[in-house]
């Protein structure tokens, strides 16, 4: 497996063609990438199926009811398509294997339990946020919308402010 | 005249394929440029691997580089895409926690979408909690409400807020990113810890 491993890209080459697939978005449909909104419009439309009644009436579920199926949106269809092409990527470069990465001192267990509360925060942080790293911060980067740089600032912000309290998670 | 599909120039019924397949050009440059690897895409936070900086701020001058001049040559209307509406103190807040939740789980909802993708276990783990976060949220929104929508001031552009041309703007956020870059550099070769392996 090893010997098969191709090197990953050049990091400028990666964020050009990244810009490219950005314009792209905008030029076609007019709004840039995302990814929070695909988890967001399934737990609505699961919760929607089990009790609709509750749905109906309460602000947050309402909202992304208005329209019809939550499901048929642009930003679910664009998760998948992440899903597939990530895939197809670690397929030509040698990548695809089960595994759990983390620093040698640390356990697989310590290390999947700090995933998963980290998801938790940055789920939770995201719904605040109206948006992730793709859709608030890079998309509305491009978009030249005020909240995307406040909201870049702030992320990487907090990130280097926090990160000595989690160093030995991670070398 | 761009965008399409708001134009009508593109059918609205071809708007969920063309959203699966930018998708799958962006699942593809995430994964060809690393960032299915938390170990590498922290390397931000502690200096030893600024990929996600040189990735992310490439990514996105580009891109806006690349629609100042579609305007330029009438080929996008700027008015008709979405500019994400500004509210500051639910901004200010969420940005937080995802800067957090970056550090303690090691990926974002995109990047850990592409390394799930791959067969990175620590990236389902981290997905699933993405859930777990928005149905605090989705099942606390009564109490949320008021202040996820404070603060609010609308379709907000950023040049515009600092009374400086677009093309300005964009010259002094090139110039400062490339500052960065080359900042980085000497950073990274600091930094590197010549036994960690990722």
């Amino acid at each position: 497996m090893e010997t098969t491993k191709k090197k990953y890209m050049n990091p400028y080459l990666a964020g050009f063609l990244l810009g490219l697939v950005i314009l792209a978005s905008f030029f076609l449909s007019g709004q840039g990438l995302g990814a929070s909104g695909a988890p967001k419009r399934l737990i609505v439309a699961a919760v929607h199926a089990i009790a609709p009644a509750f749905t109906e009436n309460q602000g947050f579920f309402a909202h992304y009811l208005a329209n019809g199926n939550p499901l048929n949106n642009w930003l679910v269809f664009m998760v998948l398509g992440i899903v597939v092409g990530g895939f197809f990527s670690g397929a030509i470069g040698g990548r695809l294997k089960l595994k759990i990465d983390h620093s040698p001192k640390i356990t697989s267990s310590s290390r999947l339990w700090m995933a998963g509360i980290g998801g938790a925060i940055f789920g939770l942080g995201s719904a605040f946020g109206r948006g992730c790293t793709s859709g608030a911060a890079l998309s509305a980067m491009s978009s030249f919308s005020l909240s995307g740089y406040i909201t870049v600032i702030v992320i990487f912000g907090t990130g280097f402010l926090v990160a000595g309290l989690f160093k030995k998670f991670w070398i | 005249m761009g965008p399409l599909i708001k134009l009508g120039a593109i059918d609205a019924g071809w708007e969920l394929l063309i959203a699966l397949l930018i998708g799958i050009a962006f699942g593809f440059v995430l994964e060809q440029a690393g960032f299915s690897s938390s170990r590498k895409l922290v390397g931000l936070f502690y200096g030893y691997d600024f990929v996600v900086l040189k990735v992310f701020f490439t990514g996105a001058i580009v891109a806006a580089i690349g629609l100042v001049f579609f305007n330029y040559f009438g080929w996008i209307n700027l008015d008709r895409i979405f500019v994400n509406p500004t509210y500051l103190w639910p901004t200010l807040v969420g940005s937080a926690l995802m800067g957090l939740g970056f550090v303690v789980g090691g990926f974002c909802p995109g990047t850990s979408a592409c390394a799930a993708a791959i067969g990175k276990i620590d990236a389902m783990v981290f997905l699933g909690g993405i859930f777990i976060g928005i149905m605090i949220f989705a099942f606390g929104y009564p109490l949320f409400e008021e202040f996820y929508k404070s603060g609010a001031q609308g379709r907000v552009l950023v040049h515009e807020y600092l009374g400086i041309s677009r093309g300005l703007f964009l010259f002094i956020l090139t110039t400062v990113a490339l500052g960065i870059f080359w900042l980085s550099v000497g950073v990274q070769r600091k930094n590197h810890h010549k036994n960690l392996k990722y």
